[in-house]
């Protein structure tokens, strides 16, 4: 199993835009460098990555919640 | 004189300390709010008395209006202060302050919502003879009618938000193609971000100056400017460096656009302080009405420093409803001022970096330092990455750029990535020097290194 982190501090999104269906869930198949998410932080927004293959196993943090760096987002199978 | 008696600041970081020095050299009394995050910060500590009202997000501290105007009532504050950002500009925020009987520190709801509607806004300043970018203000129902009044309209062209701002939800379009493919991404994005669909269209000017003028209007029907401020030197859509005067400026364009200003400001009847924004096109020379901030500028502190007028001051005397108390020709420009903005983040590739500073030394005796947080403090990852402000002023342009240099060297900075060697840099560099620059500035001049 592989963790996927946030590097940064910030504020999660799931959706790209608030009308936008969600980036994954729990059960989709990911290659390296999709995008799961967005860390809001300083008014811009990061984009939250899977570095490998793999199937979204839990998505750890809640839609538009506060994360710290380093703290774990979702995890891989 | 005593505008009013207690002020409570509905901010934070450097603008909350700002606000508070200059109620408390009135002689007001001062209610600080903080989320969370910033609990240790030093606006907290300065204020004669501080309020935590909430999380780390500013929808649950800085923008809860409810909470304020609660804190407001229990703390017996007979003003608020907005600053710049959060709710400064916000109607439905100024109706609550009226319904509470509390003095919002700012123009009536009526001129905010006319302002901050940007087709209205060109309109109202077309009317009092200001020149805006050509272009066309009516409703596109579609992209089709879209492209039809592109067709006469010419590209390039930048498709704007009516509700928008900050330079959020623009496309700049150099043809029908890329019209078409932009045209509901624009509605979308501008529904999404404002609530409100509506788009219109500009010509899109390539080599820009963006140079600003503030202003100031009493109850009374007084209108002044305090000149111009030059603010060119920008990255995605953020100021980075604000002088006054502009060195681009003749004195007597610098005298057409600042009485522009003032007529358009007494065409709507605003009053408070304000700053109307103005695109000049480096080609040929014209500038276009861009839009109109009604409230108090982050780079405000350029215009104090050649001016000796304290804006805070005069938000507050208009506010109570006293006269300006003095005229145009009271107002003299004196010297040369220039600010930069510390950021916190990557100076190349402007990626932020919130942490905390293990060590922030600034250099004595020059320079003015309108910071937001201090050594020791954590830069909060959940509010803009500004640092804080370094303002200097000389004799000319040259002398305030020497200073500015000095004072660049003199800062140290520890824990998290900032901007200052960019800044150090660019205070050398020829053109910049020169005075000869476009907003493309910070991009182009990146591209040459590369």
């Amino acid at each position: 199993m592989k963790e996927i982190v946030s590097s940064l501090p910030g504020v999660f999104y799931r959706r790209p835009e608030p009308d936008k269906p969600v980036f994954v869930e729990e059960g989709d198949e990911v290659k390296a460098g999709d995008t799961i998410g967005l860390i809001e932080v300083m008014k811009s927004f990061q984009e939250v990555k899977a570095e490998a293959d793999g199937v979204i196993k839990s998505i750890k943090v809640e839609d538009k919640a506060v994360v710290d760096a380093g703290q774990v987002v979702a995890e891989l199978e | 004189m005593s505008y009013f008696k207690k002020v409570l600041i509905a901010n934070r970081g450097e603008i909350a300390r700002r606000i508070i020095k200059t109620c408390h050299r009135l002689g007001i009394e001062t209610v600080a709010v903080y989320s969370d995050a910033d609990a240790d910060t030093p606006c907290v500590k300065e204020a004669g008395e501080a309020r935590h009202i909430g999380g780390s997000q500013a929808k649950e501290s800085y923008l809860n209006m409810e909470k304020i105007i609660q804190t407001a009532k229990d703390t017996g504050a007979d003003a608020i202060h907005p600053g710049y950002g959060f709710l400064s500009e916000n109607t439905k925020f100024t109706k609550l302050c009226e319904d509470a009987g509390i003095t919002f520190i700012g123009p009536d709801a009526e001129k905010i919502q006319l302002m901050g509607d940007k087709i209205e806004a060109r309109r109202h300043m077309q009317k009092a003879g200001v020149p805006v970018v050509p272009g066309w203000d009516g409703k596109l129902d579609s992209a089709e009618h879209a492209l039809e009044i592109a067709e006469e309209l010419g590209y390039p062209l930048m498709l704007k938000a009516s509700a928008g701002g900050g330079g959020i939800g623009m496309h700049i379009v150099y043809n029908k193609e890329e019209l078409t493919k932009s045209f509901s991404s624009a509605q979308q994005t501008a529904g999404a971000s404002f609530g409100d669909d509506t788009v219109f269209l500009e010509r899109f000017i390539e080599h820009a100056r963006h140079i600003e003028v503030q202003i100031a209007a009493d109850h009374k029907g007084h209108a002044i400017h305090l000149f111009e401020r030059e603010c060119s030197i920008q990255r995605r859509n953020q100021k980075v460096i604000e002088e006054s005067p502009s060195p681009f400026l003749t004195e007597a364009l610098r005298r057409k656009l600042c009485e522009t200003a003032v007529t358009g400001v007494k065409e709507i009847g605003y009053t408070n302080a304000g700053t109307v924004e103005f695109i000049f096109d480096d080609e040929t020379g014209d500038f276009y009405f861009l839009e109109m901030n009604t409230r108090l500028q982050v780079e405000h502190p350029v215009t104090e420093e050649i001016t000796g007028i304290d804006l805070v001051e005069l938000q507050l005397k208009i506010a109570a409803g006293e006269d300006i108390g003095f005229t145009q020709a009271d107002i003299k420009h004196n010297g040369y001022a220039i600010e930069a903005r510390l950021y916190a983040e990557d100076p190349d590739t402007y990626f932020p970096s919130p942490g905390k500073l293990t060590k922030l030394k600034l250099p004595e005796g020059i320079g003015r330092f309108d910071f937001a947080y201090e050594e020791g403090n954590t830069v909060s990852p959940f509010y803009d990455p500004m640092v804080g402000k370094i303002i200097v002023h000389g004799a000319n342009r040259e002398e305030a750029l020497d200073w500015l240099d000095n004072v660049l060297d003199g800062i140290e900075i520890e824990g998290i990535t900032t901007n200052l060697p960019l800044l150090k840099q660019l205070v050398n560099e020829k053109d910049f020097r020169e005075g000869s620059y476009t907003t493309n500035y910070l991009q182009t001049r990146k591209a040459g290194r590369e």
